[in-house]
């Protein structure tokens, strides 16, 4: 009786493993063009960086501590992602909860350190329209810190999920999904501090 | 048990999320201090950048994103190493075409 009823209950979550499954590859496709996106910025970049119309340079603007605190905010928002995806896959909802939160504030605070960069940028004259440079500068960062903004949405989203419904094997698959997405933008952002710039400030 | 072993292996585990995470803050720290300090001549700093980049792009699709050659996730992994393929091809090409073309109308 026992044996069969953990029968059924594998049978039963080997089938929505396999849809989960194709779930998941299916947004992992959609990362990779994700990536060619990414990658059509960063070309566009490294074409343009040195038109600086006269105006700034990279290592004029680049403000290095800045960038190192936005870079750990993400790394640390990283890890605490995979804490919420170990909880979620040993259905512990209040550890999904909790370790989804601490993702969050990481995140929200390495966009708030975004917003300060490009906000003083502004300010001081160095806009996205003063060169190619800045423009493409703007578009390519801006076009990271958009991600991560749809990241934290969709992280309130799946906060309220969980909360509301629990940790069904449909949310967990979700939560996979976007912890893929998170890390993804990660590695992005390795690309964006090296060859923006820590290789725009030496 | 062996059905555990594989969805830890496939999933992460602390232990494992740890790692890649303390050598990201290394592979992070290093380019970092080498720029900060100055120390280095602009040769060395771009290895130094380009290396631990590479690296830790590698330690993140391992320890965060779990790619990995089993039978289950190699389609993951060769459908990123062909975008990998496009991505060399559209930067690197990209790079070439207009430097050259620049090197050309200026001489």
């Amino acid at each position: 009786m026992s044996t069969s009823a953990t029968a059924h209950h594998d049978a039963h979550h080997d089938e929505h493993h396999d849809t989960g499954r194709n779930t998941t590859l299916g947004f992992w496709i959609y990362l990779m063009t994700d990536c060619i996106l990414f990658s059509c910025f960063f070309a566009t970049y490294a074409v343009l960086f040195m038109n600086t119309a006269g105006g700034v340079s990279g290592k004029d603007i680049f403000d290095l501590d800045l960038i190192a605190g936005g870079t750990a905010a993400l790394l640390l928002s990283s890890i605490t992602f995979g804490f919420a995806m170990i909880s979620a896959y040993k259905k512990n909802k209040g550890g999904t909860l909790l370790w989804l939160a601490v993702t969050f504030v990481f995140g929200a605070a390495f966009i708030a350190i975004e917003l300060y960069e490009f906000n003083h940028l502004i300010h001081a004259g160095h806009g996205p329209s003063t060169s190619a440079f800045l423009t493409a500068f703007f578009s390519l960062v801006g076009l990271h810190g958009l991600h991560v903004t749809a990241g934290l949405l969709w992280i309130t989203v799946m906060f309220i999920d969980v909360a509301k419904r629990g940790l069904q094997d449909r949310t967990v698959t979700r939560l996979g999904c976007l912890s893929l997405f998170w890390h993804f933008l990660d590695v992005i952002w390795i690309c964006v501090f090296s060859f923006v710039y820590l290789m725009g400030a030496m | 048990m062996s059905q555990h072993d594989h969805d830890a292996h496939s999933h992460g585990s602390v232990s494992s999320y740890v790692v890649g995470f303390v050598l990201s803050v290394i592979l992070t720290v290093i380019p970092f201090w080498a720029v900060m300090t100055s120390a280095f001549d602009r040769a060395t700093l771009f290895a130094i950048i380009v290396v631990t980049a590479v690296v830790q792009i590698v330690v993140h699709l391992k320890y965060f994103l779990h790619l990995n050659f089993t039978k289950e996730g190699k389609i993951d992994t060769l459908s990123f190493i062909f975008t990998a393929i496009v991505i060399v091809m559209v930067v690197a090409l990209s790079i070439w075409i207009i430097y050259e073309s620049v090197l050309m109308m200026m001489y």
